[in-house]
């Protein structure tokens, strides 16, 4: 029989070929072969802290009286020395003010614009690189910072606005009693300020929205489970986010129907402003002078108090009250 | 090719033009069906753009509405302009500003084996299935005399507008999405520098903040798929055979002044005019012309190297010229087919009846009846929605009722100041109202409400899965987002006694039936994931006073 051999030289090309790929496919094999994906497997990654506080700075409460949202701002900043004393030339500055609703500024569901304004003009002019105002709404976003007056307010002010985009949220590891893996806002993984400015209004829950809950505005996703265990969640919320400055709006303070509100009949002209370099003081003051509220009450500032995240004593305290 | 050289403004160029203009027009019609602006915190977003300005000159829309309503809604009145238009000119539509035509348009002149030489001339001659869409128009016409519009699901602009918007948009946005979210990452300590420059250009392709998804899609896509692969077989299969507004603006164009005069004694027999047609219509001289099938897209005119064609004014040889040939018995049939079909869907679902409790209509929506005598299901509402709440229906509205919207309250809830939808609703089967109108937040300055809400339905709670009733847990997340003043949610303070024998003092919610409108912000923010422990029915809602639970209501409007 002839039979047709091959010869050598096609041998090698032809068995080297098939030798290479087969050696391409078990590296490959080996190389993407993973034992499991499960997160539960693989171990946590340390809870990330953000504190953004400026080390050392005087514990120190204002109380600001007046007519004027801009002018009490600027007067609050003037008490601890200019904004200077907190923003460097440079910085990253993410002021988040409450927008959460579909409101007007009377209507006290949200911080007063002028107040916002105020701190990203004196920011820009301490030298900050870039200022940044956002929030994560509840209502549609562009309503909140449009009838809110934020958009425009800030954005005169020099200001980016930035409504939260979807693809801007991290999912980290926040640690705490309640809370772990949630979603960030990123940038408040990035900055190098974080100014909170909450307003002060009722809720049903835990009484008053007063500086750690605005904090419930830095998450995404499922955050309506923070209800479950409120308290613990702020205190989380307050651990994980250490702010460099908290300034609470109380021009208009809303007495009833909170969060959103809605009818002037449940507003309260307050015309005081709050600035504080200790967030737990802060609410400790804040829910005493406009809601009555007792420790007992804010359970959430104890929880944050026992954490070391500031201190609920005001006698040892340092408060300054100015009308202008 | 023996074309002799042209001026660039030659018919057919100056008809390619028009075709991109409107095109691009459509696109940006459909992407400013959104609100943008964040300049002015004493008003309201609204659409300024003229964002139904195609289905408004649709004369489909404005008849089949006519037919059921017996009404002219706003600016259907538009359509009289493209009426008189083909009454003097033909088809021009179909061959200069349709964007669907346009789109099949590209699609078939791309070459292939299939569609070269004999075989393209072979299928871009006449054929009888060209007859079928003057059948679609006269059933499509008899239900809507029945009172019920179906002309929406085949009705070219709003077949597109409903698949650009409820599939395309969304892939789209899908993509970008997913490609600036990947640019925002943080790549392991490198590339921060180079994809800081890439997450500007993925930035700039968005075209929504949010991911928007629509509900039962699918069916959607195929057909529009469908459609558009059908030109790699026949060239504008849709716009020669299926489409019911071709048909309508070919019977119109039987009075066209404007026709095409054939020289048989300049015809060389080249056969390109005939290659090049796109409506299918026999320009060639010698061959009868099928002026209805026509959409005056010039490309015979233009590979006529001899002159031998020509659009004229007042045509010499109309001899020549084919009329629509159907039989009054076809077209009786198929007008008797669609009045009939109605009444035998209507024996499943009927509009009079209230229907599936899910179906929450938006607000400012006719009773179901008029609805359906409306409703055209061209997904406008669907998509200037903000909160993505606005969705396809497939069987809650009846088979009747398919791709009209609904309230999908778990994946987005009625925008308590927004009225976008009722502005963009070309027919009034939402019909336009204001916020004021609307009445769910006090406006400017004001203590209350003027007057009783637009209500859409009404909340319940599924106290076998609310975590204060079932799970002895504090929420009330539903009282924090309900947005009535004052809140249609209210509490009971409960002791309870837990499993460890602990007593617990529990806030637990009620719904206020006078109060609430239905919105499904609480059915949106509940944090039981899965079926939600409160959920909105159209019980209640204003449209329509028959489906009502209580006796007496006092915040309701009179009906």
């Amino acid at each position: 029989m002839d039979e047709q051999r091959i010869d050598r030289r096609s041998f090698l090309q032809r068995g080297g070929k098939a030798a290479g790929f087969a050696a391409v496919a078990v590296a490959g094999g080996f190389l993407l072969r993973e034992e499991s994906r499960q997160p539960f497997h693989r171990g946590g990654d340390k809870p990330l802290v953000r504190d953004l506080g400026i080390p050392g700075i005087e514990r120190k409460l204002v109380a600001v009286r007046g007519e004027d949202p801009s002018r009490m701002t600027a007067a609050a900043l003037d008490a601890f020395g200019g904004i200077g004393g907190f923003i460097a030339s440079g910085d990253f500055v993410v002021i988040k003010p409450n927008v959460g609703w579909d409101r007007r500024p009377e209507q006290a569901a949200n911080t007063n614009p002028d107040v916002v304004a105020e701190i990203v003009r004196q920011c820009i002019a301490a030298g900050a690189g870039h200022v940044l105002v956002t929030d994560v709404t509840c209502n549609d976003a562009k309503r909140c910072f449009n009838r809110s007056g934020i958009a425009a307010a800030a954005r005169d002010a020099g200001a980016e606005v930035q409504l939260a985009e979807d693809a801007r949220f991290r999912e980290v590891n926040i640690g705490g009693a309640m809370l772990g893996r949630q979603l960030v806002y990123d940038a408040y993984l990035e900055a190098d300020k974080f100014i909170n400015v909450p307003i002060a209004k009722h809720h049903s829950l835990t009484k008053a929205t007063l500086g750690m809950k605005n904090l419930y505005g830095i998450l995404g996703g499922n955050r309506s489970r923070l209800h479950q265990d409120i308290h613990n969640s702020l205190a989380d919320l307050a651990n994980f986010l250490r702010p460099t400055l908290v300034i609470m709006d109380a021009y208009r303070i809303l007495l009833r129907n909170g969060p959103q509100g809605g009818s002037l009949a449940d507003v309260e002209d307050r015309k005081t402003l709050l600035a504080c370099t200790d967030p737990v003081a802060l609410d400790a003051y804040a829910g005493e002078l406009f809601f009555s509220l007792t420790a007992e009450d804010m359970k959430w500032v104890g929880l944050a108090e026992s954490r070391g995240l500031g201190s609920a004593d005001l006698t040892g305290m340092k408060i300054e009250e100015l009308t202008v | 090719m023996a074309v002799p050289e042209k001026r660039f403004l030659y018919l057919r160029n100056v008809r390619r033009i028009s075709q991109a203009f409107f095109l691009l027009l459509f696109l940006v019609l459909l992407l400013q069906t959104n609100i943008d602006s964040l300049d002015r915190a004493d008003t309201l977003p609204r659409i300024s753009a003229p964002v139904d300005f195609f289905l408004e000159i649709d004369p489909l829309v404005a008849i089949s509405t006519v037919l059921s309503t017996h009404t002219l809604y706003r600016n259907l009145i538009l359509a009289v302009i493209l009426i008189v238009g083909t009454l003097f000119l033909g088809r021009f539509f179909c061959g200069w500003v349709c964007p669907m035509g346009t789109i099949n348009h590209m699609l078939a002149v791309l070459k292939s084996a299939r569609m070269k030489g004999r075989r393209r001339l072979e299928q871009n001659s006449w054929k009888p299935y060209q007859r079928w869409k003057y059948g679609i128009l006269a059933a499509m016409l008899g239900s809507a005399l029945f009172g019920s519009v179906q002309i929406g699901l085949l009705d070219p602009i709003a077949l597109l507008t409903r698949s650009s918007a409820l599939v395309i948009l969304p892939g789209y946005n899908t993509l970008t999405q997913d490609l600036y979210a990947w640019s925002l990452q943080p790549h392991a300590g490198f590339g921060d520098f180079l994809l800081t420059p890439v997450s500007w250009v993925t930035h700039a392709l968005l075209i929504r903040a949010k991911a928007v998804v629509f509900d039962q899609t699918f069916l959607i896509l195929l057909i529009f798929a469908g459609i558009l692969i059908a030109n790699r077989f026949i060239t504008r299969f849709w716009c020669r055979g299926l489409c019911p507004l071709g048909a309508l603006l070919g019977v119109m164009s039987k009075t066209s002044v404007l026709g095409l005069e054939k020289r048989a004694t300049l015809c060389t027999d080249c056969n390109l005019c005939a290659l090049h047609c796109q409506g299918g219509d026999n320009p060639k001289p010698g061959d009868t012309w099928h002026q209805t099938e026509c959409h005056l897209c010039m490309n015979c005119v233009a590979s006529c190297a001899e002159s031998g064609i020509a659009f004229r004014f007042f045509p010499g040889q109309e001899e020549s010229t084919q009329e629509v040939n159907l039989t009054r018995r076809a077209v009786v049939a198929s007008a008797g087919a669609g009045l009939l079909a109605i009444p035998v869907l209507r024996a499943a679902t009927h509009p009079d009846r209230p229907g599936d409790p899910s179906l929450v209509r938006p607000p400012g929506s006719l009773h179901e009846k008029e609805f359906l005598s409306r409703c055209i299901r061209c997904g406008e509402c669907m998509n200037v929605c903000p909160n993505n709440a606005l969705h396809p229906t497939l069987t809650q509205a009846g088979s009747e009722g398919i791709w009209t919207p609904m309230l999908m309250p778990r994946i987005g809830y009625c925008e308590p100041t927004c009225v976008l939808c009722s502005q963009v609703c070309p027919t009034g089967a939402i019909d336009e109202i204001t916020e004021r109108e609307k009445a769910w937040v006090p406006q400017a300055g004001k203590e209350k409400t003027e007057g009783p809400p637009i209500r859409i339905g009404t909340a319940f709670y599924d106290t076998g899965r609310c975590l204060p009733y079932a799970m002895a847990r504090e929420c009330i997340v539903c009282e924090e987002w309900c947005p009535t003043t004052p809140k249609s949610i209210y509490f009971e303070e409960t002791e309870i006694e837990t499993r460890d024998g602990e007593y617990l003092y529990l806030k637990r919610p009620h719904v206020d039936p006078e109060l609430c409108v239905g919105c499904g912000a609480c059915t949106y923010a509940c944090p039981i994931k899965g079926s939600p422990a409160i959920y909105v029915t159209a019980v209640g809602e204003t449209r329509n006073p028959r489906n009502r639970i209580l006796l007496k209501e006092k915040n309701h409007m009179p009906s």
